[in-house]
């Protein structure tokens, strides 16, 4: 039987790929081509959004990208009807997934997630049955202690050790809970196992319940994930129904069910115990710790807390041996890594490679290099708790401790690739102003010394930067580091002081020269108008609050230096794209 | 078994008033009973604190503190669209300043605050998760990728437009 596969996850939606699916509906429908039409979740080559599969008998398959409503004609008539391939737009899917390994992503981008069935066929559920039928919970708990499998939220702690810890707290309740806060800007790989593969979160919760002992688990999403929350939701009843959770699961005499809680937006909700304080339904604020959640979580009671990668790992281990997980990666980092990989890089998406990859294969290799063609500046790894890795430090591989040691952190996958455009001062001030923003406000150093760096940073930003800034930078980063309680007040300098290491000179430019090497910092640069394209419209000089521009109407406009005040305004407003800055 | 009264309530209230109805004393409530009084209500109105105080037994200050912890609550009505520009990273590396400049220039309004038409009310958020389509805004459900300002301008245009022809 012929298939045509919808890639509909998140960011297919957002390119439009509900209305192509509609496209392929309405012909399907009324023709005999006799073709399934199916969707799929994410298929993780993102910058060729909207992807279509189509799948001939004997499964050959070819994935078309960029598809709209109307190009989905040509590929019913000229392919599904007349069997010729569309040349132009089917994409090479080799390029990009041959240097990969897919463990978490098994089946993202493979099976539709709402068709508990599809999830069946390729042997999901049957971990859990192996280890609640045929294994200890000891027995499985050493199984992923021997994988080497450790924490993906970011901090990589062993998994098993945190498992065996929950399990030898002695509790009549206990609690798993799967953290899908993803909170990190620039990061998309949890949401996407969630859409794309939410049964083998599922499974791996019931598999975490079993070897800890927990009857009850949580998943902690958040609220600006509809669409994975829908497709959850919709497996865990699905899982219900079949028997998968519940009472008594596979007549073994374990019970397990789950519960999905909404967060309400703070990113402060990732840190474990905040997240423990934000279900209990108080103001997500971490606390002190001992006692760690194994010992005393949520209610009191003990609680397994893993991250959604973390998790989709489990039952594959379960299935395949801890050998085969092992046989993955470097000494202390095994199995593999998701990444989220985003920026100025030519072919953007969700990316999964065995441990010890290069930064430069993953950025080249698989994405294809930069934009521009020119090699890349940095890559911002680990969100607002990571830093900024120089392109000089690319054959870094990818590993807890190596990661760690050039002053940004694995982190929970996010990679955005930055190149000679964007300004190293501008980025740091980014994160700064949005874990500033982020802070509880619990502890003095996290609220007001960040705040304070923020202050510092904007004036070096806009050429107001005094020589000694940089060593108050330095200084408040690591005093904020040692004297915050919880992960994201300790990290939250990282990606000030990477940058101050490794782009020292251009924090030095913006305060002496007052420039910005890359134009990006608006008060550093020149703004003109291209005369080629100015049609004298007017806009940008009846914007202009500064009374900076003037022109004829139909002629050319032109921008008084002297007078600009480098708002941007004019940018924003012209219908051209005629005025430049530089 | 489902009473008369229940079957009322069905009916005739949203579901921040069904859930209300039969909450029944479960701890951790707060937070699903706040959201779904924004989901009926598109704000938490200042009776609904009152009633959820009321049910929960949380005095009425500390629901304050959780509403005002968390980004997702407003204590004021929104407008007709919400216009969530997105601030991620890579939004940042491409742009997304000048996406939410013309926001401000076409609207004539700051983030947070809502149109004097009612049309539109305009958010910044930290991340919309379709990183390489970036930058991106989100109008209500429909995101709108791989942005410029005048590539926005239209799209807000094209909003306006439709408001006036059904006005």
């Amino acid at each position: 039987m012929r298939e045509v596969v919808v890639g509909l996850g998140s960011c297919g939606i957002a390119a439009g790929g509900l209305a192509v699916q509609q496209r392929f509906k309405e012909l399907l429908e009324s023709g005999k081509e006799r073709v399934t039409l199916k969707e799929t979740g994410c298929i993780g080559l993102c910058y060729r959004e909207v992807l279509v599969e189509v799948f001939e008998d004997g499964r050959r398959r070819t994935l078309y990208g960029e598809m709209t409503p109307e190009r989905v004609d040509r590929i019913v008539f000229e392919h599904l009807l007349q069997g010729k391939v569309v040349g132009e737009w089917a994409v090479d899917r080799e390029e990009v997934l041959a240097r990969q390994k897919r463990i978490v992503l098994r089946n993202c981008g493979e099976i539709d997630p709402s068709r508990i069935e599809e999830y069946r066929a390729r042997g999901g559920y049957q971990a859990l049955e192996k280890a609640v039928t045929g294994m200890t919970p000891e027995q499985v708990i050493e199984t992923i202690a021997d994988s080497g499998l450790r924490g993906r939220g970011g901090a990589g702690f062993p998994t098993g050790t945190k498992w065996r810890l929950a399990r030898a707290s002695e509790d009549e309740h206990k609690y798993v809970i799967c953290n899908a806060d993803e909170g990190d800007p620039g990061a998309f790989m949890d949401r996407s196992v969630l859409e794309g593969d939410p049964h083998s979160v599922v499974e791996g919760m019931a598999i975490a319940g079993y070897a800890i002992g927990a009857g009850e688990g949580y998943i902690y999403i958040r609220a600006e994930y509809p669409l994975a929350i829908r497709r959850l939701r919709g497996a865990v009843v699905g899982a219900g129904e079949k028997g998968f959770l519940g009472r008594n699961l596979f007549g073994s005499g374990f019970d397990f069910s789950i519960r999905l809680k909404e967060g309400a937006g703070a990113f402060v909700c990732g840190e474990e115990t905040a997240l423990i304080a934000s279900i209990e339904g108080k103001r997500g604020m971490p606390r002190v710790r001992p006692p760690f959640p194994t010992e005393a979580g949520l209610w009191g009671h003990p609680t397994c807390i893993n991250n959604v990668e973390t998790l989709a790992n489990v039952a594959w281990i379960i299935s395949h041996r801890a050998e085969a997980f092992r046989s993955y990666g470097t000494e202390n980092s095994k199995g593999t890594k998701v990444f989220a990989l985003a920026g100025k890089v030519r072919r953007g998406g969700l990316v999964e490679v065995p441990m010890g990859t290069s930064i430069n294969e993953i950025i080249y290799g698989i994405g294809g290099g930069t934009v521009s063609g020119g090699p890349f500046k940095a890559v911002q790894m680990g969100g607002p708790s990571g830093g900024c890795i120089p392109a000089s430090l690319g054959d870094t591989p990818i590993d807890y401790e190596q990661i760690t040691a050039t002053g940004a952190i694995m982190g929970s996958g996010g990679m955005v690739v930055m190149d000679e455009s964007t300004c190293m001062v501008d980025v740091a001030r980014f994160f700064l102003s949005f874990t500033q923003n982020e802070s509880c406000g619990k502890c003095t150093f996290c609220r007001i010394g960040t705040k304070r760096m923020l202050e510092i940073l904007e004036r070096i930003c806009t050429g107001r930067g005094k020589p000694e800034d940089l060593a108050t930078l330095a200084e408040l980063g690591e005093q904020i580091k040692a004297s915050s309680l919880c992960g994201l007040g300790q990290t939250a300098t990282n990606p000030v002081l990477t940058t101050l290491r490794y782009f020292h000179d251009e924090y030095e430019v913006h305060i002496h020269e007052g420039k910005c090497p890359a134009k990006v910092c608006l008060a550093l640069v020149d703004f003109g108008i291209d005369p080629e394209r100015c049609n004298g419209c007017g806009l940008c000089s009846k914007a202009c609050d500064a009374g900076a521009i003037r022109g004829e109407i139909n002629e050319v406009h032109r921008i008084d230096r002297s007078k600009c005040v480098r708002c941007g305004k004019c940018i924003t407003v012209c219908n051209r794209d005629a005025v430049w800055k530089g | 078994m489902v009473t008369d009264a229940e079957n009322v309530m069905e009916i005739v209230m949203p579901a921040f008033g069904r859930m209300l109805w039969r909450h029944s004393g479960e701890p951790g409530m707060l937070i699903p009973l706040l959201q779904a009084a924004q989901d009926s209500y598109a704000y938490v109105p200042p009776l609904a604190i009152e009633q959820i105080a009321e049910a929960t037994g949380i005095p009425a200050s500390e629901v304050f503190g959780v509403i005002t912890f968390y980004k997702q609550f407003r204590l004021k009505p929104p407008g007709k669209h919400i216009i969530r520009v997105c601030k991620g990273t890579a939004c940042h590396v491409l742009g997304a300043d000048m996406i939410a400049q013309t926001v401000e220039e076409e609207l004539g309004i700051v983030r947070d605050e809502t149109s004097g038409d009612g049309l539109f009310t305009f958010l910044e958020v930290a991340c919309l998760g379709c990183c390489s389509l970036a930058p991106v805004v989100m109008i209500d459900e429909q995101a709108y990728g791989c942005l410029t300002p005048r590539k926005l301008r239209g799209v807000l245009r094209r909003f306006r437009r439709k408001a006036d022809q059904a006005a």
